[in-house]
């Protein structure tokens, strides 16, 4: 039975490790991931990387089986049958961040749109709905691109032909990995005004995965950060990125390059994560500038109490045993114009 | 371009239609044509192929059997033989267009069952990478350890001189060369990002292997196709000139063989040895040429930029 | 960071004549033949940087900021027509020989490459790569090379014990840190980074843009800084300079050219990377419709008119050039001033 105001795709315990191979120990590039995707909103998946987003995304598309946990798509688990999985893919589709290697060089764009429905076997009508996808992502008019070649098209028109591509099958959710990191800076805003009219003209909900802050606050009504494997802070864009509570989050905003002032202060410290060697307790303290400022006794605590997120829509969560020891701060970039 | 134009409302008057097939494949061949190596190998190839069709018309069996044939005994190119006799009397020049039926069809048919045969266990080795890719490649080793020369003759003892055991023997040690090709190649069509969206979009296995792998290794499997062609030729030739052959059918290896055994070299009979030579090596050139050329016109439609 | 191998620093640069900048290029015009037909890749390029001063050129894929940054040590291919002037030091470095060439590269201007895996020789350890130029420049043996290699090392953060390793057993960013270390290997007057941070994450562009701006404070250098992100340019330099289809749209110091650009595809660059906490950006992405200009045409009037939302008819013919407001510069007729300054009434 599906809930309609529940969340639309969901992790619960989620976890994917890739077994150890020659000269390569095993990564538990998902570690127990819990994360509510909701009807009609964008949420912003944030992290580096080997945090393990691109691969929790494929895991939430269905792409890869998990180790642990499940995934579920309005409430009802999902069965990694071969109808089940066809079935999911009606509902849940995938738009990858190279938007030409994502394309088949021998498939024309009429061919490549087409492609979706062609594999589940709805012919009935197929140009005609091709080219109403066409038009939905701002390819006007749709018969003027039908036969070209991927090669022939600009970044921005080859990402537009994957979310093309995508809809025709009718999706609630899009899943999207870095969809405009390899396009030009001034592409991008056009890309992502697709997703926000989509979410507005068809209600689609969507995960984006980026590295970029920038990009959720453009785009995303909330944020999930995301930190070898696990989520570490997830709430409302404005709770997230202007008053952080969690150290890595408070990093990631130190780091973005400020135009305001010019002594910034010092980076993070320290070699990005390694799903292979995974420190024991918060997987975050041997880096954290928190811990370094605590007592001996309250560091302590980083080692053996931590916080586990759960999969809920509306709470602000953080997954740091001292968030409320720090003193909240704002973080501003332009103190003339925050306004909340 | 992506930007917006002003749509008409209403209903669109004329029906969407889905772009032609036949458009792409004619650019591809007129592309072939307009390189002189595809032009050239193109008409060599046409030429020997209608040479061969055409035969039957204007070759009496009588000019090819041995003891009807009315010319002088091996005798050096002269009117009415352009290139001398045979020992027997036949003209040497009916001999090798009539020779050119059976090693075009051996070569053909050996290329058809290699390039099946092989294609298919490298897109399935390919693919499917984990027990049966790893069981599918330890047999294609297995394969290429065997002696090819030694099998062959093996093969024809077992079931007799000829034809069919000829192909058969080609196909059994060309397949892994075309196995390994193409395997190498699906590997890297399948770690590109289109193979992964195909399958988000719910393509089974099956699906994946037709619709996506095959288009993007054709090319190759073509290219390979025409070099295999000519390197099956040669070997038609060269196991008909060991004498493995149908001893009564002509073809260019039996010509050889022929010319070999019955001394046309101490004679100093020229012109028995060399054009069945050089007819191997004219037809092997234009296969050669073809399979560059469609390489070419295949990889210029992705770099047209 | 302190380094135990102090360059020699007051000394050098004394050696140039005082005012004069340390780079002057004047109409720099670059197009390729490689192809089919010629790609009209940079015109009439003009700027000027002085000794110790840092400039950012800004600009996406096609604005001709590599061309015009590679045209400087003369690295582009054979059949590329470069004209204009690239005065280094008061030298025109394209009327120079190539011996005169071989010399100023690295050991006077060097190149951080974009891409560091694919910039360093992957079965070469690094120590070898970063020793190369030090022998090929300078009259030192193997053994001072060896050890300059490791300070230099130690003053990019990567530890020295680490000279023997390859490319592909460090991380991204250790791998553009030892590409900073060559770069610095003859301590050169001008450092070239192209994209320095455009692969690398948040943290990780942080810290190297960081050590960027350290090393090139404390050794005088001056750096011209390529990159497509206007908010790391506007954080890591002294001035921007915005390229548009091989033409300078803009220049000026880089706070100002941030906050309030000039130039429409410098504003709608600019926007492209939205301040956090800013509402005006909040669910409002800044993008641009169209594509930048096919560069195989001649183009006429301003190149970006096409996209341009404030275009006018007297934007699409004739040259618009880069008009001097003060100590910034733009290439529009519609900033204020523009008509005075080229004579309209």
């Amino acid at each position: 039975m599906a809930d309609p105001t529940g969340p639309v795709l969901e992790a619960r315990d989620l976890a994917v490790t890739f077994p150890a191979r020659r000269g390569h120990p095993a990564a538990r590039a998902v570690d127990g991931v819990n994360l509510a995707l909701g009807r009609g909103e964008v949420l912003a998946l944030i992290g580096e990387s080997g945090c393990g987003k691109s691969t929790l995304a494929r895991a939430l598309v269905g792409l890869i089986e998990p180790n642990a946990g499940e995934v579920r798509y309005a409430g009802q688990p999902l069965r990694r049958t071969r109808s089940g999985l066809r079935e999911f893919r009606r509902h849940v589709q995938l738009v990858l961040q190279d938007p030409y290697g994502a394309l088949n060089p021998r498939q024309n764009v009429h061919d490549a749109v087409a492609e979706g429905l062609r594999l589940h076997g709805q012919r009935a009508g197929l140009t005609r709905r091709v080219a109403a996808a066409l038009e939905q992502v701002g390819m006007r008019p749709p018969e003027h691109f039908f036969d070209r070649y991927p090669h022939q098209l600009s970044g921005g028109q080859q990402q537009r032909v994957v979310i093309a591509g995508a809809l025709t099958l009718g999706p609630e959710v899009l899943v999207a990995d870095e969809p405009v990191s390899s396009l030009d800076a001034s592409v991008r805003g056009e890309i992502l005004k697709l997703f926000l009219n989509l979410r507005d003209e068809l209600g689609l909900a969507a995960l984006v995965v980026s590295h970029d802050l920038g990009l959720a606050w453009n785009i995303a009504d909330r944020v999930a950060v995301m930190y070898l494997g696990r989520i570490v802070e997830v709430g409302t864009v404005e709770e997230v990125l202007l008053r952080p509570q969690h150290p890595y989050t408070r990093a990631l905003l130190d780091a973005v390059p400020s135009t305001s002032d010019r002594e910034a202060t010092a980076a993070l410290g320290g070699e990005p994560p390694d799903p292979t060697a995974i420190p024991p307790g918060c997987r975050f303290h041997p880096r954290c500038p928190l811990r370094a400022t605590l007592p001996d006794d309250r560091a302590q605590l980083c080692l053996t109490d931590v916080p586990v997120l759960a999969p809920a829509l509306h709470e602000r969560q953080v997954a740091c045993v001292h968030a409320d020891a720090a003193p909240p701060t704002v973080v501003s970039h332009d103190p003339a114009e925050v306004t909340r | 371009m992506s930007a917006t134009q002003e749509r008409p409302a209403g209903p669109t008057p004329v029906e969407e239609k889905a772009p032609s097939r036949l458009v792409p494949v004619g650019r591809f061949v007129l592309t072939l044509l307009r390189m002189p190596s595809g032009l050239f190998g193109v008409v060599v190839m046409l030429g020997f192929v209608v040479m061969a069709l055409t035969a039957p018309l204007y070759i009496h069996p009588d000019d090819l059997s041995v003891t009807q044939a009315t010319g002088p005994l091996l005798a050096p190119p002269q009117h009415g033989y352009p290139l001398g006799t045979d020992p027997a009397g036949r003209s040497v020049l009916l001999l090798v267009i009539w020779g050119s039926r059976t090693s075009l069809a051996i070569g053909v048919m050996a290329t058809l069952l290699t390039m099946v045969l092989g294609a298919t266990i490298g897109l399935v080795a390919g693919h499917y990478q984990g027990r049966t890719g790893r069981l599918l490649m330890h047999v294609t080793d297995w394969f290429i350890a065997l002696p090819g020369l030694p099998l062959a003759i093996a093969l024809a003892a077992v079931l007799g001189q000829g034809a069919a055991s000829i192909t058969i023997a080609i196909a059994v040690t060309s397949w892994t060369g075309t196995a390994r090709l193409v395997r190498a190649q699906t590997l890297a069509v399948g770690a590109r990002p289109f193979i992964e969206r195909a399958r988000a979009l719910g393509a089974t296995d099956t699906q994946l292997i037709t619709r996506q792998v095959l288009p993007n290794v054709m090319p190759l499997i073509l290219v390979s196709s025409t070099l295999t062609v000519a390197s099956a030729i040669l070997a038609e030739a060269t196991l008909t000139f060991l004498g493995l052959g149908d001893p009564t059918s002509v073809s260019w290896g039996s010509l050889l063989n022929n010319a070999f055994m019955q001394g046309a070299v101490t004679a100093g009979a020229w012109w028995y040895l060399i054009p069945p030579g050089i007819a191997i090596l004219i037809i092997v050139l234009g296969f050669t040429l073809v399979g560059r050329a469609v390489e070419h016109a295949l990889n210029a439609r992705v770099q047209s930029r | 960071m302190t380094t135990q191998h102090v360059p020699e620093v007051p000394e050098r640069r004394t050696a140039q004549r005082a005012g004069e900048p340390l780079l002057d290029v004047r109409d720099l015009t670059v197009t390729y033949h490689s192809g089919k037909v010629p790609v009209y890749a940079a015109r009439g390029v003009d700027f000027a940087l002085a000794a110790g001063e840092t400039l950012g050129m800004a600009g996406e894929s096609g604005s001709g900021k590599t061309t015009v940054a590679m045209s400087l040590l003369r690295l582009l291919p054979a059949e590329t027509t470069v004209t204009g002037e690239i005065r280094f030091h008061g030298e025109d470095l394209l009327a120079a020989n190539w011996g005169r060439m071989r010399s100023v590269r690295w050991a006077e201007a060097s190149v951080v490459f974009q891409g560091a895996m694919s910039a360093l020789n992957p079965v070469r350890t690094i120590g070898d790569q970063i020793v190369e130029p030090i022998l090929l420049h300078e009259k030192v043996g193997e053994k001072a090379a060896r050890a300059r290699a490791r300070d230099l090392l130690d003053s990019v953060g990567v530890p020295s014990r680490r000279i023997a390793s390859y490319p592909h057993e460090l991380s991204g960013g250790q791998r553009q840190r030892v590409m900073m270390a060559m770069a610095l290997a003859c301590d050169p007057h001008l450092l070239i980074a192209d994209e320095p941070t455009t692969a690398l994450d948040v943290i990780v562009q942080a810290q190297i843009l960081g050590l960027l701006t350290d090393l090139v404070r404390e050794r005088g250098i001056s750096l011209i800084m390529i990159s497509h992100d206007l908010s790391v340019l506007a954080s890591t330099c002294d001035r921007i300079a915005v390229m548009y289809a091989g033409r300078l749209v803009e220049t000026g110091p880089s706070r100002q050219v941030i906050a309030s650009p000039l130039h429409p595809y410098a504003r709608a660059l600019a926007g492209a990377f939205p301040t956090l906490g800013d509402p005006a950006s909040r669910l409002a992405p800044g993008g641009l419709p169209g594509d930048p200009p096919d560069l195989r045409e001649e183009i006429d009037g301003c190149p970006f008119a096409p996209r341009c939302p404030e275009v006018e008819d007297r934007c699409r013919s004739g040259v618009i050039p880069l008009v001097q407001h003060g100590d910034r510069a733009a290439a529009c007729v519609h900033v204020t001033g523009y008509d005075e300054a080229v004579g309209h009434g």
